[in-house]
């Protein structure tokens, strides 16, 4: 394995991981404009099959970046492309939850606890619509809207219900839904 | 409150979110992390895993891995918060290299894309459902409510940049939520 390739995928992740303010959906944009445009390792086609992959595989869908490094150096290629996206942004939050945790129990860390919480739940509520936008171009986008309402519903009222369940339920009614659309 | 109620061994922290992380098919880790962390488990309080969310937000990086090392720190400091990361990390790059490897004839599949999309669109209501448990969890006084209505209309509809709204809202949340001498802190 050569050396370049490996330097070039931390030269492209690492500051990704620093600027990715906002989470995953702004990591999407720039990877794919290097690494479609600029360092053409990958065709368009190419990167909207791996983004497809890494979405539904388990973990988090910038485990795209898995598999670039896979795609471009192998095995080493991958390990060195999920530490380069992963390690700098969880050092820095590392770092801040050290802080946070140590103060616990102060009136005001009771505050900020509190004046975060609307802030979380605004940004759960945001980062739900972010993704269903992001999957608004596929065919039957208006039916992962209403399954997500529907599987949100059920959790509420009957929480004990395995998501695998739900899960399983999902995949089985997409595969009819698009058989019967054609 | 004060420090995590049960000493949770450094196997245990690995093994749970290993699993977390192989059991997250099409996304929603957060949501997985939190019913097992805090509903069945109760290693962290709601407030602690809301919190570490809406800190996990604010800073670089993904929401997901963000509350992983959050709440690995909370529990085992440093080591902790290492080891719970890699226990996330390490199922899932395993799969998405096999699935990587074999991709072109998953596709090709028929069926299979229609069921990723199934997968992925009942990921996303887990996610609606703890957005959900939060706003359950908010104070229901006319600040808060309009803290939390203006962050998702300036960030989910508005789409205006994260870092800005919560720059501005979150002193006015904070200042809101904080203790007055003479009433109830």
């Amino acid at each position: 394995m050569r050396e370049g390739p490996l330097l070039a995928l931390v030269a492209l992740l690492a500051p990704l991981s620093i600027g990715s303010i906002g989470g995953a959906s702004s990591v999407y944009a720039p990877l794919q404009h290097q690494t479609v445009d600029v360092l053409q390792w990958l065709t368009p086609q190419e990167f909207i099959e791996l983004f497809a992959i890494a979405r539904v595989t388990p973990g988090p869908g910038t485990m795209l970046a898995t598999l670039i490094g896979f795609k471009v150096a192998g095995l080493g290629g991958a390990l060195v492309a999920t530490l380069a996206l992963f390690v700098p942004s969880s050092v820095i939050c590392y770092l801040v939850a050290r802080i946070w945790n140590r103060y616990r129990g102060r009136p005001w860390h009771q505050a900020f606890e509190s004046g975060l919480a609307p802030i979380g739940a605004g940004l759960m509520f945001a980062g739900v619509v972010a993704i269903l936008r992001l999957g608004a171009a596929g065919p039957l986008w208006p039916l992962s809207w209403a399954v997500a309402a529907v599987v949100a519903a059920l959790l509420t009222w009957r929480s004990r219900l395995h998501p695998f369940v739900l899960l399983a339920g999902g995949a089985v009614l997409y595969v009819a839904a698009y058989a019967v659309a054609g | 409150m004060g420090q995590a109620a049960t000493r949770v061994s450094l196997g245990s922290l690995f093994g749970v979110f290993f699993r977390l992380g192989l059991l997250s098919f099409g996304g929603g880790i957060s949501a997985w992390v939190h019913r097992e962390i805090v509903d069945v488990r109760h290693w962290v309080t709601e407030e602690e895993f809301i919190a570490g969310f809406a800190l996990g937000q604010i800073l670089p990086g993904v929401n997901s891995t963000n509350l992983t090392i959050y709440i690995g720190q909370h529990l085992r400091g440093a080591i902790g918060a290492a080891v719970a990361l890699a226990g996330l990390l390490s199922g899932p790059f395993v799969v998405v290299i096999a699935v990587g490897t074999v991709y072109r004839y998953l596709l090709g599949m028929p069926g299979f894309a229609a069921a990723m999309a199934g997968i992925a669109a009942v990921a996303v209501g887990m996610l609606l459902r703890l957005g959900i448990v939060f706003a359950r969890r908010v104070k229901w006084r006319p600040v808060p409510a309009l803290i939390l209505a203006a962050t998702f209309v300036a960030v989910g509809l508005l789409q205006w940049p994260l870092i800005a709204v919560v720059a501005v809202l979150a002193p006015i949340s904070i200042a809101a939520a904080w203790p007055r001498r003479s009433a109830d802190a």
